[in-house]
Formats: structure tokens, C-alpha cells, sequence
């Protein structure tokens, strides 16, 4: 069975960053495996600017970016399987795949880099009642039809959801003829980055309608229609503030969900919450031997975060395959505390160096703190934000803080100083 | 007679909302900015606003029918839709170089539309 080093599966940035990383330290043999004709994922069809400032300290576009690395790749002789369909991947990283060339193939590898990216929220998902006609879609359905198919998926849009992908199609829709009635956000504070509130909606005078959802869906064959409703404090719709909307599509931008059913098939745990593999420092998995990096891993906000990670998965999984990354007993894991919805990585098996850790808060906070329980380790924060990832990193003089705790919580509270 | 716009600061994370008092159409007071560049920021976007534009082009004889383009600067706001209807027309042929420039100087903005993607030439199967 033919062997490589590192395989890699998926080929957006997470992959291509984690090949990249892998081969430079060391692995001989890289292998990605993607299943489009092509590599750079979902940043292909990100046509916008705003990406890249933190990792190449330049504004790029999606497709900019995804270039990059692809150059690298080819580069570095980075071997590459297109149009290529991952079935299974077993405990002993045996890899079973298809694609119209080879028809069913086999690969061995010294290690396993997840790199699967997530995929879209729909209706099904968040249970809009109604009728079911055309015109449904998700935001990046819609976005890789108008930026790389060249079709329009509608003329007037009602958009749910403020994530950032719903707030970049409704710019792109308007900048392409068709008119945005509103965004509607179920939740009191909008999802997306600020800068896309202002230069997506505000600057084309589009309603931003928080506190709402959509509570039906009209239309036989098409979409005709919505009905929007104010919902209270536990997110239920009041009854009495319903209003009509006319439109001949719906934009779903409701979420995002790690695409794992690889790693379930494989036998890697999954946290609940992430809905990606739990992983320690080295973002290694359950299964030794198989790593994650991405958003297959946890939902970023910002794809120079997701090169970055990649790039230590990436070095483990070149790591592990020359033995070089030995196995280790559980060292302490990473618990979230007060306002803390996750942390990544779960689990650690050093506990030395410096270790970036992320996480997501479940309520909005100006001004806090961010604190291990029962430790002097604390860093301050001007805000936590639920569509902003948190970043913390600590070092080795934080962990002969943190020494000898089987657990460290992190609660993010009010900063009274 | 007044009149209040409001944007939201782009210059930091914070994300503060800055709000402008016009008086016939003319700027007299900002309002919310937490720091001089939020001030500045402020001051051109309710004076003078600029965007870059990112779209595409139809493109011939690649994999894909469209070819994602940018300006390599901003240009004025008011100007975003023109652009638009100006690229609609616009129809290149594969291969295609990332940064190739597609269209010099656009509508005399001084600002050059470029390819942000490389496209081989390729026959696209159906």
C-alpha cells in the first residue's frame, strides 16, 4: 500500500497550512487530499478584502490568500489528490478514498492531519415552519453561485442571521442589482465583525433588525414572502409583532457546524460544544496519531487564525510521524468557567512553553477579566464579545504558576480595577 | 435644520459608534469617537467615504465562467455602483495571472482594477 508521511485531508487554508508546516519540519512524504478540482476552499469564493492583515500583514482577498499557499505548496513538492473523496480513515491512519481516476484507493500514513473545514446551518437546523418553496438558500450556497458560477439567486433578499457571511452577501447581492430588505438577528447585538456591519449595511442603508426572526415562510413554488417577529429575552417570538416582508429569497447565515462525520466514522472524541475533536497542545486528537486544525477543529472568526493553528498541527503531525512526538499521559485539562461557552485546546499533555489558547464567551462584557480559578493568573480584556474569538496565551512562567492543578477554569468577569 | 448620521468606527476592534451633525449637508459636530484616529476616520467618512471594490469579471476559457477582480485602491463611494455597471461589460480570456491589471485606471478614479486570482486556460467540461 502506497505510504506518505503526513496525508492531509481537505485543502482550504487549515490543510494547506498544516502541509506546509508539516513538510518544512520534516515530513518527506505530504500528501492533501481534497475533494474540489481545486485547492483553497471556501476562500475561493471569499472575494472580499479583509483577509490576511494579522498573517501577511497586508489586506488581501480570499482568493489572494488561498494563492499564496498554493504556491508554497507547489514549492515544496507537496503531493496533491484532486476531485478526491476521503470514505474512511481507520485507527492505523489507513485511508480509504475515491475519485474518477484511480476509482477506490488506499493510502498509509504516519499521520493524519483533519483538515475538514464545517459547513452551513440550514432550515432543517433551526426549524422555520412554512411552506417549503425554491429560493432558499444558505449564505455561502449563494456566494460561491454568484462569485464563481455567475448566477444571481435572487432579486429581493430577506436575510436571517448576522454572521459575517450573511453581512458580506448582502453587499455583494446589492452591489449586484438585487435589493436587501433586511437583515434580521435573533439575538439583541449583531454577529458580525463591526467593520462588516458598517461597510455592508450601513453603507447601503440596509436594516440591521435585532431581536427578530423569521417565523414563516411564504410562497408555492418560489418564496414570496416572510413573516418577521420581535422575540423576548428567551428568544420566543411575541406574539402581536409579526410584520410582512415581500421577497423571492431567504439567506440563511445561522451558524456553522465543524464537518466531522470522518473523525466520528474514526473513533475521535468530540466536545459538545465545538462539535470538532478534542485536542491537546499539539491539537493531536483522541486517536494518537490524528490531529485537527481549522474549523473542523472549532469555528474561526478570521482564516490567519486558522493558518496559524495549522501551522502547529501541521509540525506535531511531522513530529509524530518521525517519532519524534512521544505519547504522554493527560497533564491537566482546560475548563470553561464563568461566561466562558469553550476552550481549545482541551487538554494538556506538557504544560510548558507557551500555549495559545482560544475561546468563546456566551454573553457579551465591557471591560473584564480574564482569570484562572484559584490562581493569581489573570489577563484584561477591553471587551468579550460571542462573535469574536478570545486569544490568551501562557507561558512558561504562568504554568510554574498553574503547577500541580489536575484542572485550570477559565471565567471571564468584571474587571473592578 | 440638523440632521445625524451615524457610522460605526472601523479603525480598532472597539467598534465605536461615531455619529455626525450636518447642517445642510454640511459637517458641523461629531459625536462618540474614543481617540484622535477615530476622530480622522470620522471626518472622511462623513466627508469624503472610500471603499475598494471587490467583484468579478466573466472570463472565457478558464474553469470558471468569473474571474475575481479588486481595485487596487479605494474609490469614492459614490462611484461603487458605476464601477459595477462598468465591469458588467468587462469579459477576459483565460490565462489569467493574479495581479494581472484588467482594467487601467477605471472611470478616472486613477485607481487600476486587477485580477486577484491565477486562471489557466482551461476547456471547461460541462
Amino acid at each position: 500500500m502506497e505510504y506518505v508521511d503526513v496525508a492531509v485531508i481537505g485543502g482550504g487554508p487549515a490543510g494547506m497550512a498544516a502541509a506546509v508546516a508539516a513538510k518544512e519540519n520534516g515530513a518527506e512524504r505530504v500528501m492533501i487530499i481534497e475533494r474540489d478540482r481545486g485547492l483553497g476552499g471556501i476562500l475561493q469564493q471569499c472575494i472580499h478584502p479583509g483577509f490576511g492583515l494579522h498573517y501577511f500583514k497586508e489586506e488581501l482577498t480570499g482568493p489572494e490568500y488561498a494563492e499564496r499557499f498554493i504556491r508554497k505548496v507547489e514549492e515544496l513538492g507537496i503531493e496533491t489528490k484532486l476531485d478526491t473523496m476521503v470514505l474512511d480513515i481507520d485507527k492505523s491512519r489507513k485511508i480509504h478514498y475515491v475519485n474518477p481516476e484511480e476509482g477506490v484507493g488506499y493510502l498509509e500514513a504516519g499521520a493524519v492531519v483533519l483538515a475538514m473545514g464545517c459547513r452551513e446551518r440550514t432550515r432543517g437546523a433551526i426549524n422555520i415552519p412554512g411552506t417549503r418553496p425554491a429560493g432558499i438558500f444558505t449564505a455561502g450556497t449563494a456566494q460561491r453561485l454568484i462569485n464563481m458560477d455567475g448566477l444571481i439567486p435572487g432579486r429581493k433578499l430577506v436575510i436571517l442571521g448576522s454572521g459575517d457571511v450573511g453581512l458580506i452577501m448582502a453587499r455583494r447581492f446589492t452591489l449586484e442589482g438585487a435589493e436587501v430588505k433586511a437583515v434580521v438577528e435573533i439575538m439583541p447585538y449583531p454577529n458580525g465583525l463591526a467593520r462588516n456591519i458598517m461597510q455592508c449595511l450601513i453603507d447601503f442603508d440596509i436594516p440591521l433588525l435585532l431581536s427578530h426572526t423569521v417565523t414563516r415562510i411564504f410562497g408555492k413554488e418560489r418564496v414570496e414572502g416572510v413573516e418577521i417577529s420581535q422575540v423576548d429575552e428567551n428568544f420566543n417570538p411575541i406574539p402581536g409583532t409579526e410584520e410582512y416582508i415581500e421577497c423571492d429569497t431567504l439567506l440563511l447565515s445561522v451558524g456553522l457546524i465543524p464537518e466531522n462525520e470522518l473523525s466520528e466514522k474514526a473513533g475521535v472524541e468530540l466536545d459538545p460544544v465545538t462539535n470538532g475533536p478534542v485536542v491537546d497542545e499539539f491539537r493531536q486528537t483522541s486517536l494518537e496519531g490524528i490531529f485537527a486544525a481549522g474549523n473542523v477543529l472549532q469555528v474561526h472568526d478570521l482564516v490567519d487564525d486558522v493558518s496559524k493553528e495549522a501551522e502547529i498541527t501541521g509540525r506535531s503531525a511531522a513530529l509524530y510521524a518521525k517519532g519524534e512526538l512521544r505519547a504522554r499521559e493527560i497533564l491537566m485539562k482546560a475548563i470553561p468557567g464563568e461566561n466562558v461557552r469553550y476552550v481549545v485546546p482541551q487538554i494538556l499533555r506538557r504544560g510548558d512553553g507557551h500555549v495559545e489558547f482560544f475561546m468563546r464567551v456566551t454573553k457579551p462584557m465591557e471591560r473584564v477579566k480574564l482569570v484562572i480559578r484559584n490562581s493569581d493568573v489573570s489577563f484584561k480584556r477591553l471587551f468579550a464579545r460571542p462573535g469574536e474569538m478570545m486569544k490568551v496565551k501562557l507561558r512558561e512562567s504562568h504554568f510554574k504558576r498553574l503547577k500541580g492543578k489536575k484542572e485550570i477554569i477559565f471565567d471571564i468577569v468584571e474587571d473592578d480595577d | 435644520m440638523t440632521e445625524e448620521k451615524e457610522i460605526i468606527c472601523i479603525g480598532c476592534p472597539i467598534g465605536c459608534k461615531v455619529v455626525g451633525i450636518f447642517n445642510a449637508q454640511k459637517l458641523i459636530d461629531i459625536k462618540g469617537y474614543q481617540c484622535e484616529r477615530g476622530r480622522e476616520y470620522a471626518i472622511k467618512e462623513f466627508t469624503n467615504p472610500v471603499r475598494v471594490l471587490s467583484t468579478t469579471v466573466r472570463i472565457e476559457g478558464a474553469m470558471v465562467p468569473l474571474l475575481p477582480v479588486k481595485t487596487t485602491g479605494p474609490i469614492p463611494k459614490k462611484m461603487l455602483f458605476r464601477c459595477m455597471k462598468f465591469l458588467a461589460q468587462v469579459v477576459v480570456y483565460a490565462p489569467v495571472k493574479m495581479g494581472d491589471v484588467i482594467v487601467k485606471d477605471i472611470l478616472g478614479t486613477g485607481v487600476d482594477v486587477v485580477a486577484t486570482r491565477t486562471l489557466e486556460r482551461m476547456e471547461r467540461k460541462i
